[in-house]
C-alpha cells in the first residue's frame, strides 16, 4: 500500500499542472494567440519555490499554516479515487464524506487565513467563498447520494468502479444529470469562468484569488500547486463518473482516463473562451440550477428504484 | 443687463478687460439663471425649449490691482456661444457664496479655486482639497489639518456609520498598471453605499509651469498633461496660442490634426472595449480589440513617428505631412480595420453573457449626468447630446461634420456601445477626409502673443471636452494658463454610477468611464 500511495502522489504531483497548461493553450487558441508554453504552470510554481516568504506582522501562525495544510489535504483526497489503471490506495466505508470534507477543511483554513490578514479585500473574498461553497456543497452531496443510491455502496472507489458500468444502460440520463451538475461544482470549486476569473487582477471582483493576495513565495506556490491538484482530483472523479471504462484492461483504463482528462481540460478551456464571467449576484442562480439538475436525477432514481 | 452680455466662440481671443465685471449677487444670479434652463436634448441636435447653458469653466486669477477676479464661461451648446463674465473679490476677504448647493456642476471648480487661491466658497458642502498644493497667493491654506501632500488616511472621508457598514480602501497603489488614486468605499455587504475618490497623487503643477517655461517647452508640457490624450491637449494648446498670436493655420494642417485626433479617439475607444472584455473575463475579443488598437496606434506612428502622436502638433501647424502613397495606404488599412472592428464588435455586443454583465450595471440617469455636468462619451451614453466637434466646431470639423452618437440607458453597456458607435463614425470621417485633404503649408509663422488678451480653446478629446484658457499680461507673457481635462468633470459621475451597485461591479464601471488621473491632477 505504501508504494501505491507514493505512486498516486507521484502521478498527481507530476501531472496536475499540465491540466492548467492545456486550459491555457486552449484559451489562447480561441483568442488567436500562441499563449504561454504548455509547461508554464510548472515554471510558475518552480519560480515561486525559488523565492522567500514575506509575512505581514499582523498575521499569525494560521496564515502560515493554511497553504501547506491545503496542499496536504488535496493530496490526501487523491487517495480515494482511482487514476486510470491505478486503484485507489485507501478505501473504507464512508470515505465519501471524508473526501468532501477534506476540501471543506482546506477551504476553512484558507478563509480564516484570509481573515487573519485583516485586509478588507481578503475578508470580502472569504465571505464570497463561504457563501458560494455552501451552495456548492449541497450539490456535491446530492450527487454523491445519487451515486450511492445507484450502487448501494458507500465507498467512493467502489461506487465508481462497481456500479457506473452497470448503471449506464438503465440510468444513463441520471448519470448525465449528475455529470452536468458535478461539472458546475467543479467550476465553482476551482474558481473558473463563469464563476471566477483566475486571470484577473481586480481585487474587488475576485473570489478565490483574492484570498491568496497576501501569500508569497513558497506559500503561494503551495496554493497554486494545491489548486492544480484540486482540479486534477475533482476532474479525475468527473472522468471516472462519466466514462464507464472500469472493466477494461488496466492499460486501456489508463488510456481512457488520460484521454478523459485531456478532454476535460479542453472543455473547460472552451467554456472559458466562449462566455463572459457571471455577475457575482447571479452565481447562486447557477448553483441552484446545478442543484435542480441533480435533484431531477435523484427523483428519477427514487421513483424508479434501483 | 444687455450691455453686459459678452459672448465668445471657441478659438477666439479677446482683451480681458472687455470681460464684464458683475457684482457678487448678479454674478451668482446670472450663472444660476442661465444654467437653470439647461436641458441637453436627447438624441442630439433637437433644440430644447429654453436653450440655457452649462458651466464650462470657472476659475480665478490675481489682478495687478491686487484683487482676485473670478471668471466664468458658460456653454450655450445650441448657439455655439459662450457667455463670459467675471466678478472681483478682495484678497482680504477671499470668499463668496457657493454655487454648488444650487448648481452641483460647480462643485469641483469651487474646490479647485479654494485650493489655488484660498478662496472660501461659503456653503460648499464638500470643500476638500483636490490636488494638495500650496495656494498661489502665499497665504495660509484653507485646510489646517490636512497635509500638503496626499496621504490616503489623512483625509476627511465621508463615512457611513453602523455595525453592518464596512469600509473598503483601494489604492493609491493598484494591482495592474494604472495610475495612482485612492478609492474609499462605504459598503453594506456587497452593496456600495458611497464611493469617495481621492486623487492628487499625480499633481505636477502644470498650470503654474505653463506660465514660466519657454514656448518650445510649453507645448511639450501640454502633450504630457495626460499620456493618452497627447493630440487632444496639444491641439488645445496650439489653438489657444494661435488665437493669441493671430495665426490662421492652413487647411492642410487642420486636416492632419483632425486625422490625428480621430486616430487617437479610435485607438483609445477600441482599447477600452478590449479592456472591458478582459474585465468581464471574455478573452477572445480582448485579444482582438487589443490588436486593432495597435493598428490605430501604428497609423498614428507612421504619421508622426510616435505611437501616441507626440511632436505632431506645434503652434502654427503640424510638423509632419501625409504624401499620396501614405494616404492610399492609410485608406486601405482603415477599410480593413473597419471590417475587423465590425466583426469583433458583433461578437462582443451580441453575446448574451456579455450583455447580462453590462446591461443595467452602473446606471447614471440623464438628470444626474446634467446636474454633474458630465462631458464626452460618458455624457452621451446618458442621452446628453453634447459634443464640442458639433456644438463649438473647430478646425476641420467646421467643414466635415461628425454626427453625434447618443445612447439613452446610461449604464456600462451604453458607455461601451457609444465607443463602438463613435469609432464607426470616426473611421467614416477619416475615410472621407483622406480622399480630399486640402493643400497648404504645414507651418505658418504667427506674430508674437497679443498683450492683455485671453484665448479659449475647446477640443473634443476622446474622453470629452478639453478646455484650455490662456491669458497674457501686458508684456505678452502667459500670465495664467487654465486647463480642464474632461476627467475633471467626470470622476464624480463614476461615484454616482456605483452608488447602490455591487462592489464587484466597480471594476467594469471604472473601465467604462476610463478616466485620467494625470489629466485631473495636472
Amino acid at each position: 500500500m505504501g508504494i501505491q500511495i507514493l505512486l498516486h502522489i507521484g502521478i498527481v504531483m507530476i501531472l496536475s499542472p499540465l491540466l492548467l497548461g492545456i486550459i491555457g493553450k486552449t484559451k489562447a487558441f480561441f483568442a488567436g494567440r500562441w499563449g504561454p508554453p504548455l509547461l508554464q504552470p510548472y515554471y510558475d510554481i518552480g519560480k515561486l519555490f525559488q523565492k522567500g516568504n514575506v509575512y505581514s506582522i499582523t498575521t499569525t501562525w494560521i496564515f502560515q499554516a493554511a497553504p501547506i495544510v491545503c496542499l496536504a489535504v488535496v493530496l490526501v483526497s487523491s487517495f480515494f479515487i482511482p487514476l486510470g489503471g491505478l486503484k485507489a490506495p485507501i478505501q473504507f466505508w464512508g470515505d465519501i464524506i471524508l473526501f468532501a470534507y477534506l476540501y471543506g477543511l482546506a477551504r476553512f483554513l484558507m478563509m480564516i487565513a484570509a481573515l487573519d490578514t485583516g485586509s478588507s479585500f481578503e475578508g470580502m473574498g472569504a465571505s464570497r467563498e463561504a457563501a458560494f461553497s455552501c451552495l456548492a456543497e449541497v450539490v456535491l452531496f446530492l450527487d454523491f447520494i445519487i451515486l450511492a443510491l445507484l450502487s448501494k455502496k458507500f465507498v467512493l472507489s467502489e461506487i465508481i468502479e462497481g456500479n457506473i458500468l452497470s448503471s449506464w444502460p438503465l440510468f444513463g440520463p441520471v448519470l448525465l444529470l449528475v455529470g452536468a451538475s458535478y461539472f458546475l461544482v467543479l467550476l465553482v470549486e476551482n474558481a473558473r469562468i463563469p464563476i471566477d476569473d483566475p486571470a484577473i487582477h481586480l481585487e474587488l471582483t475576485m473570489i478565490h484569488e483574492v484570498m491568496a493576495l497576501d501569500h508569497s513565495g513558497w506559500d503561494l506556490a503551495y496554493i497554486y500547486y494545491g489548486g492544480a491538484i484540486k482540479l486534477f482530483v475533482l476532474g479525475g472523479l468527473f472522468v471516472n463518473i462519466l466514462i464507464p471504462y472500469h472493466s477494461l484492461s488496466s492499460v486501456m483504463q489508463t488510456v481512457m482516463f488520460s484521454g478523459g482528462m485531456i478532454m476535460l481540460a479542453l472543455t473547460i478551456g472552451i467554456v472559458e473562451s466562449c462566455m463572459a464571467r457571471l455577475r457575482l449576484n447571479r452565481i447562486p442562480l447557477l448553483l441552484i440550477s446545478a442543484f435542480v439538475l441533480a435533484l431531477v436525477g435523484g427523483i428519477v432514481v427514487l421513483v424508479k428504484g434501483v | 443687463m444687455d450691455s453686459q452680455e459678452f459672448d465668445v466662440r471657441n478659438g477666439q481671443s479677446w482683451e480681458w478687460s472687455a470681460v464684464p465685471v458683475l457684482g457678487e449677487d448678479s454674478f451668482r444670479q446670472k450663472i444660476l439663471e442661465e444654467c437653470s434652463q439647461w436641458a441637453s436634448p436627447a438624441g442630439g441636435g433637437a433644440s430644447p425649449a429654453g436653450g440655457g447653458a452649462r458651466l464650462v469653466n470657472l476659475f480665478a486669477q490675481l489682478e495687478d490691482s491686487g484683487s482676485i477676479r473670478i471668471f466664468v464661461m458658460l456653454g450655450r451648446d445650441q448657439e455655439g456661444k459662450l457667455p463670459v463674465f467675471s466678478m472681483r473679490i478682495s484678497q482680504d476677504q477671499a470668499s463668496f457664496q457657493s454655487l454648488t448647493p444650487e448648481l452641483p456642476q460647480a462643485h469641483m471648480f469651487e474646490r479647485e479655486m479654494a485650493e489655488q487661491f484660498a478662496i472660501t466658497s461659503i456653503g460648499h458642502p464638500w470643500l476638500k482639497p483636490v490636488r494638495y498644493h500650496q495656494n498661489y497667493r502665499n497665504v495660509p491654506d484653507l485646510w489646517a489639518g490636512i497635509p500638503s501632500r496626499p496621504i490616503p488616511g489623512a483625509y476627511p472621508f465621508y463615512r457611513v456609520g453602523g455595525e453592518e457598514a464596512h469600509e473598503v480602501a483601494v489604492g493609491p497603489v493598484h494591482a495592474g498598471i494604472i495610475e495612482p488614486g485612492h478609492f474609499r468605499f462605504q459598503c453594506h455587504g456587497e452593496e456600495i453605499l458611497n464611493l469617495e475618490i481621492q486623487l492628487g497623487y499625480q499633481h505636477r503643477g502644470i498650470e503654474k509651469m505653463m506660465e514660466d517655461v519657454s514656448a518650445e517647452r510649453a507645448v511639450l508640457l501640454a502633450e504630457s498633461i495626460a499620456g493618452d490624450t497627447v493630440i487632444g491637449h496639444a491641439m488645445a494648446y496650439c489653438n489657444a496660442i494661435e488665437s493669441l498670436s493671430d495665426c490662421e493655420i492652413s487647411p492642410r494642417a487642420e486636416a492632419i490634426r483632425a486625422i490625428a485626433l480621430e486616430l487617437e479617439r479610435l485607438s483609445n475607444h477600441v482599447g477600452d472595449l478590449g479592456a472591458l472584455s478582459t474585465d468581464i473575463g471574455f478573452l477572445p475579443p480582448a485579444a482582438y480589440f487589443g490588436r486593432l488598437r495597435g493598428e490605430f496606434l501604428n497609423l498614428l506612428m507612421e504619421l508622426s513617428g510616435n505611437r501616441y502622436g507626440r511632436s505632431l502638433c506645434r503652434p502654427g501647424g503640424v510638423l509632419f505631412d501625409l504624401d499620396q502613397p501614405m494616404i492610399e495606404n492609410f485608406r486601405k488599412r482603415l477599410l480593413i480595420a473597419r471590417k475587423d472592428l465590425k466583426e469583433i464588435s458583433d461578437l462582443f455586443f451580441t453575446k448574451s453573457s456579455v450583455l447580462s454583465r453590462l446591461e443595467g450595471t452602473g446606471i447614471v440617469s440623464t438628470k444626474i449626468a446634467q446636474e454633474l455636468g458630465l462631458v464626452g462619451p460618458a455624457a452621451r451614453a446618458c442621452g446628453c447630446g453634447l459634443d464640442v466637434r458639433t456644438d463649438y466646431a473647430f478646425g476641420m470639423y467646421r467643414f466635415h461634420h461628425i454626427p453625434i452618437s447618443t445612447v439613452l440607458s446610461g449604464d456600462v453597456y451604453a458607455r461601451s456601445l457609444i465607443r463602438w458607435l463613435e469609432s464607426q463614425r470616426s473611421i467614416e470621417f477619416l475615410l472621407d477626409l483622406l480622399t480630399q485633404i486640402p493643400e497648404g503649408d504645414l507651418q505658418i509663422k504667427g506674430s508674437g502673443l497679443k498683450p492683455n488678451h485671453m484665448a479659449l480653446a475647446m477640443i473634443e478629446g476622446w474622453r470629452g471636452e478639453i478646455v484650455h484658457v490662456a491669458m497674457t499680461d501686458s508684456n505678452s507673457r502667459i500670465a495664467r494658463y487654465k486647463i480642464k481635462d474632461p476627467s475633471f468633470n467626470n470622476w464624480m459621475g463614476l461615484s454616482m454610477a456605483v452608488r447602490g451597485a455591487q462592489i464587484s461591479d466597480f471594476p467594469v464601471c471604472n473601465k467604462s468611464f476610463n478616466l485620467s488621473y494625470a489629466g485631473h491632477d495636472l
